[in-house]
């Protein structure tokens, strides 16, 4: 039986405002799916969180307590929301530019508090709202409005970051494999602690229209050249390592969550156990 | 029963948010705000709320609106320049009408400014922090048991209003130590108004479905009331619309739920929007607020025993400002009016526009240092 997705979309706001053959339409599927696997209950135990850009209006088509907020602070709202309601699951969508950009900030501090948010960045290499201006993603020697004589800025690589920033739980996968992207969800939606889930998705009207991939299966052709498998790509040698993106999950740990050691916070003001010393942490430093 | 406590201004605001029901307290360093931060870190978790400094002063506000959003009491607290970076977020407050007590201790500006000196001088930033229109509430402390009072009427016009709500401290009462008496826990308790829920079937819930005028709706999240929060201008339900109808009606009704209300019943709540002290016989009006409130005092007193009729007229609630009176005292006093602050004048202006004339006197000073009582003595024989 085919999967019966108006249970978990807001229908009457239908069709989405993104441009035909987006890949954020596979990225809400996916979620949904993977909401779905989890069994969260979406009345009382879902918030999704979005910010400004394409990827915004993530929040508005899915029902369920959902915020639509300014841009960059995508994951400082949801932190305050996850840390005020500990139980609740909060799946923070947010772009490119909103979360490496101009919410790079507070991006490398969810990932250093290890906040258990559920992370999913649409990174599809440019601003596409703003029609076509290089992001931190954006490959150097692309054309952009922004960059009219050609692209110079170095690249983010996304997951280097959030592992160097100390998130628990690093994958990447891209919108040409619904399934696996499914499973990723799945596994950082299971994941106690911050979940960095990038997708890579495309933009063939803003990326793709001056860079030789100005429909979505050119585009989509290109994501699938630039990334391999993390297995894979663990034998390239370094000069190949460079052009390719790794896909899969690139870093699972386990560390005290955020929400969890506040718990301990409030014990100790309640006098329920003794002040939170250097003791209670294996890493010290 | 009254309490009498010991305390600097910051300490009793933080202190009053806790009692005013406050479970969440998120914010970043900064002179001369940070005691509001370390008492909220002690307290909040004895109540079982929760403390975060985030890693910014944006972040400082957003995940303070982000716990407000889903129910939660919240506050943060900074000074100027973290007014000046929280800007976009309080908009996205007045817009989502999300209920927040914003405390601003007030130092010198602007930019960095004189960060351990004292000032009042985002007076103005207060009544317009951020692009766009909308009304402000901000309520201006003038004594430590106001920090506490004040505090507490913040979170109660915040949920009242459904707005982020300004209460401005400024670094001389922020600091300034010493004995205050707060009211019994009991009558703050009593006081407490908690936000208005639709209380019908979910299927019926429009959170901004309210007549002109009317703060929205806005159900505690995750209760099975699903909704969606945008800083974009919104329909009943919400969700983002252009519609030139719907968003003229969203900014008169953002406007008027705060201006015309307070001017048609002359206040925004039941307590004193502003105090008076020695007026009624006065043949001088002087018009302070905040701590330079405090030296007022002392210069009408030396004033009067100088044979000079001096009377003091203290705003509390700055914005809206209490027009009505502050026309009255025109009228009465006519140029006999002496307003001293620590800015260019930014509340004078206001009286200006109220009473329309500006032949009032005024003692102005923006260096970071308060203003003398002889000095205010000094200029109000001048002009007498």
């Amino acid at each position: 039986m085919a999967f019966n997705y108006d249970k978990y979309l807001r229908v009457n706001k239908m069709p989405t405002l993104w441009c035909w053959g987006c890949g954020d339409g596979v990225i809400l599927k996916a979620t949904i799916r993977a909401i779905e696997k989890m069994g969260w209950d979406m009345n009382t135990e879902v918030c999704v969180v979005s910010g400004i850009g394409c990827s915004g209006r993530f929040s508005s088509y899915i029902d369920c307590n959902t915020v639509h907020t300014t841009h960059g602070r995508t994951m400082a709202y949801a932190t305050g929301i996850k840390l005020a309601n500990p139980k609740i699951n909060v799946i923070v969508v947010a772009g490119d530019g909103d979360s490496l950009a101009i919410g790079g900030n507070h991006t490398i501090h969810a990932c250093r508090r290890n906040i258990n948010l559920n992370f999913i960045l649409i990174n599809n290499f440019i601003y596409g709202l703003t029609n076509s201006q290089i992001s931190p993603t954006t490959p150097q020697g692309m054309w952009c409005v922004s960059a009219q004589n050609g692209n110079i800025d170095p690249t983010f690589n996304a997951g280097n970051l959030a592992m160097g920033a100390g998130a628990t739980f690093v994958s990447r996968e891209a919108v040409i494999d619904p399934k696996k992207l499914e499973k990723m969800l799945v596994k950082g939606f299971s994941h106690k602690g911050f979940s960095f889930m990038e997708v890579l998705s495309n933009c063939h009207i803003n990326l793709g229209r001056k860079n030789k991939m100005a429909n979505a299966m050119e585009n989509l052709n290109w994501i699938d050249s630039i990334t391999v498998p993390k297995k894979k790509w663990d034998e390239l040698p370094p000069e190949e390592q460079m052009n390719k993106l790794a896909t899969g999950v690139l870093k699972e740990v386990e560390q005290p969550e955020y929400t969890d050691m506040y718990e301990e916070v409030i014990k100790a003001a309640q006098g329920k156990r003794g002040k939170i010393t250097q003791a209670d942490f294996v890493k010290k430093i | 029963m009254a309490r009498e406590v010991i305390g600097n201004g910051n300490e009793l605001a933080a202190e009053a948010a806790i009692d005013a029901g406050a479970m969440f307290f998120s914010g970043y360093p900064i002179t001369p705000s940070s005691e509001v931060m370390h008492v909220a870190s002690d307290l909040l978790p004895e109540v079982g709320g929760k403390f975060i400094q985030m890693e910014d002063e944006i972040g400082g506000i957003a995940a303070a609106l982000g716990a407000s959003m889903t129910g939660v009491k919240s506050f943060t607290a900074t000074s100027g320049p973290g007014i000046s970076l929280k800007a976009e977020q309080i908009g996205l407050g007045f817009i989502a009408e999300i209920p927040l007590v914003i405390i601003n201790v007030m130092r010198g500006g602007p930019s960095t400014g004189l960060p351990t000196r004292v000032s009042q001088a985002d007076i103005g930033q207060a009544q317009y922090p951020t692009h766009g229109d909308y009304a402000s509430i901000t309520l201006c402390a003038g004594s430590l048991t106001e920090c506490y009072t004040q505090t507490v009427r913040g979170f109660n016009l915040a949920e009242k209003y459904m707005t982020p709500v300004f209460v401005l401290l400024d670094e001389t009462i922020g600091h300034m130590h010493g004995k205050a008496v707060l009211p019994d826990l009991e009558e703050v308790k009593a006081s407490i108004v908690n936000r208005a829920t639709f209380d019908g079937a979910p299927a019926d819930y429009k959170p901004y479905d309210v007549p002109m005028n009317k703060p929205a709706v806005l159900n505690p999240m995750f209760k099975g009331y699903k909704y969606h929060i945008t800083g974009l201008h919104h329909g009943h339900e919400g969700f983002p619309t252009e519609d030139a109808v719907q968003c003229e009606f969203n900014i008169e009704r953002l406007v008027g739920k705060i201006n015309v209300v307070a001017a048609e019943n002359d206040g925004l709540d039941d307590l004193p929007d502003y105090e008076e002290y020695m007026l009624d016989d006065a043949e001088v009006c002087v018009i302070a607020y905040g701590s330079i409130g405090l030296g007022a005092y002392e210069a009408v007193n030396k004033l009067r025993e100088q044979g000079i009729k001096a009377g003091m007229f203290r705003p509390i609630m700055l914005w809206p400002s209490p027009a009505k009176r502050i026309a009255e005292l025109g009228e009465k006093f006519k140029d006999k009016i002496f307003i001293t602050e620590l800015n260019m004048g930014q509340y004078s202006k206001e009286i200006e526009r109220i009473i329309k004339r500006n032949d009032f006197t005024t003692l102005l000073k923006a260096n970071g240092r308060p203003i003398a009582p002889a000095d205010m003595v000094a200029k109000v024989k001048e002009m007498m």
